[in-house]
């Protein structure tokens, strides 16, 4: 406020940037927070069945293996989720619409079993599973755009009737697959690579370069910082909220029919506890729930964070109900991290 | 009005009107603005401004009158289409997404896209970071770290963005309400610096303010505002700001 040294009409050279090296360091550790959870873990874990065992945790390719697969399923809603976060936004019918796309799954692989081959008959029960999982997905677009229902309360009621429509489907039980390929596919592996995980890689890219690289990512990023601002720059908002919620149910949608492939049937309750692990794992992996920030690379972290908890504690023989705890101190460590950050920030704002 | 600049207006605005019901908000107003001109918009809260810039920014449409850029007669249905005819405004709130770099705040909703690998379209930040150092150094700006979100800039320099944005995409007429508001001193003489700037590349600037001293630092007329008609039009070098608050007022 004193700089009184230059007057009215000329040109105060502004100041370069706040981008002072200490800060970008912090930012940097908060941002990879989840990377760096997962590694610690994992040396945690390492030690403790060292000690406790005499074997390796890490090292041994069946533990991983086991990890990966615990961690496709939440890890495919979380993708989701993490689009749906970064908007300012959440799914929480994500959990049911992942049942009713196993059960799906099941029933459409079955019957297109009966009348054409059956690798055919396993993708068409894929495709179908996708597809009829965009229906709740373009309902929760529409809700949430068009007619103004808060995110929380519209997927909230979509939670509900997802939940009905897929255990009426089911007929109340589980639904076997008959289906020799989609039983392969569920449990098959190349090089002790299971499909699974491989399919799941190749889809978490493609989501990473959606977030990262086109229009339709950007305009999520702008919307979840400032809808307004987004809003005057003509992006199309309505439009973008629709297509984002069908996204994520068809996220949502190839996780259950991976589901009812690894378990060759179809529940309704496949993603019952999911829903909650999603939305952790996007919180772990550095996005904030008030939107605007988070990428996917970040909730593949923190996917791994959970399965690494969850496996490794029952792997080194506790009780399985601190998984429970460890979770949710992980959760609540992740966002006092990103809090002081953000505070670390702030406070730099002004000059 | 007299015609002793010769060159032509690019915005004018001639016996507008915009009644909500029964509510006169703005009532046959005229006002002109030549390239390279600064004029200010001055009033009482309630006065019209806010109407008047929503009616020329497309945002509402005028019940009445017309509104001609370069001598041609305009109707805008959307702020898109005032945008694309070169008509920019500049919101006190910024619009800016504080989560992204400068490049992509001024590209947002219009990003450019590369191909990478010769088939995938990516988005093409490295012409958006080189624009943006153009554009903010087009306004004496120079920023280094093009890639870090605008939250880590201050007051000024978000709004040096916002002006960059409305620069970068050619915007002929900058409409800005209260610029100045929400910064501390320096910033905002490095804003009002700024509209020197633009005045200085041809531009016409419609500025709105409630600080009479940012207003005679910057603006070449004065037109003041009151209940919805124009209380008076005067040439900053002739005038006072007690004449200007007498006209506000209604004196």
């Amino acid at each position: 406020m004193t700089s009184t040294s230059s007057s009215g009409g000329t040109h105060v050279a502004p100041q370069a940037d706040h981008g002072d090296p200490a800060r970008t360091w912090i930012a940097r550790i908060a941002d990879g927070r989840a990377w760096l959870f997962l590694a610690g873990l994992i040396i945690c874990f390492e030690v403790w069945s060292r000690l406790a065992f005499g074997a390796t945790f890490v090292l041994n390719p069946f533990n991983v293996q086991s990890i990966a697969i615990f961690a496709v399923a939440p890890l495919l809603l979380a993708t989701g989720q993490t689009f749906v976060i970064i908007s300012g936004g959440i799914d929480l019918s994500l959990g049911f619409i992942m049942g009713l796309a196993a059960v799906v799954a099941a029933h459409a692989t079955n019957m297109a079993g009966a009348a054409i081959p059956l690798p055919l008959a396993m993708l068409a029960g894929i495709l179908a599973a996708v597809i009829v999982a965009g229906v709740p997905g373009v309902i929760n677009g529409l809700l949430i755009s068009r007619l103004r229902i808060p995110p929380f309360i519209g997927t909230l009621g979509m939670f509900g009737v997802a939940r009905g429509a897929a255990y009426l489907l089911a007929g109340g039980t589980t639904v076997p697959v008959q289906n020799s390929w989609f039983a392969l596919l569920g449990n098959g592996k190349f090089h002790g690579v299971p499909y699974l995980v491989m399919i799941t890689a190749v889809f978490v890219v493609v989501m990473h370069y959606i977030l990262s690289q086109t229009r339709f990512g950007q305009h999520n990023y702008a919307i979840g910082a400032n809808v307004q601002a987004a809003s005057r720059a003509g992006i199309d908002i309505k439009g973008h909220i629709l297509r984002l919620y069908v996204l994520s149910a068809m996220c949502a949608g190839l996780g259950g029919a991976l589901y009812a492939a690894r378990f060759t049937a179809g529940a309704a309750q496949a993603g019952e506890p999911l829903l909650l692990d999603s939305v952790a794992a996007v919180v772990i992996g550095g996005a904030s729930l008030f939107g605007g920030s988070g990428t996917i690379f970040g909730t593949v972290a923190g996917a791994l964070v959970i399965a690494v908890i969850q496996y490794g504690l029952v792997f080194v023989n506790v009780e399985p109900f601190w998984q429970f705890i460890a979770v949710g101190l992980v959760i609540i460590i992740s966002v006092l991290i990103d809090q002081a950050q953000r505070r670390f920030s702030g406070a730099r704002q002004d000059e | 009005m007299n015609s002793q600049e010769q060159t032509a207006p690019l915005l004018e605005v001639r016996n507008l009107s915009k009644h909500f019901g029964a509510v006169r908000a703005l009532n046959d107003f005229s006002m002109v603005v030549r390239p390279g001109e600064v004029v200010a918009l001055a009033g009482d809260n309630g006065a019209g401004k806010t109407t008047l810039i929503k009616a020329i920014s497309g945002v509402f449409q005028p019940t009445g009158g017309e509104i001609l850029l370069r001598g041609q007669p305009v109707s805008f249905s959307t702020p898109q289409e005032a945008r694309e005819k070169g008509i920019e405004t500049i919101y006190q709130d910024l619009a800016l997404a504080d989560n992204l770099s400068i490049g992509a705040n001024i590209f947002l909703g219009r990003e450019p896209m590369r191909k990478a690998f010769g088939f995938l379209p990516v988005l093409d930040r490295k012409a958006m970071a080189v624009a943006a150092k153009q554009t903010m150094g087009r306004l004496d700006f120079h920023v280094s770290r093009l890639d870090a979100p605008v939250s880590n800039f201050s007051g000024g320099q978000r709004q040096a963005v916002a002006i960059g944005r409305a620069v970068y995409w050619d915007a002929q007429i900058l409409i800005m309400d209260e610029p100045t508001a929400a910064l501390g001193v320096p910033e905002q003489r490095k804003v009002i610096s700024l509209i020197h700037q633009l005045k200085a590349q041809g531009r016409g600037v419609i500025f709105i303010s409630h600080n009479l001293q940012d207003i005679f630092a910057v603006s070449d007329r004065i037109v003041v505002l009151r209940r919805g008609v124009q209380a008076g039009e005067r040439k900053i070098s002739e005038t006072n700001h007690d004449e200007v608050v007498k006209l506000m007022v209604g004196g």
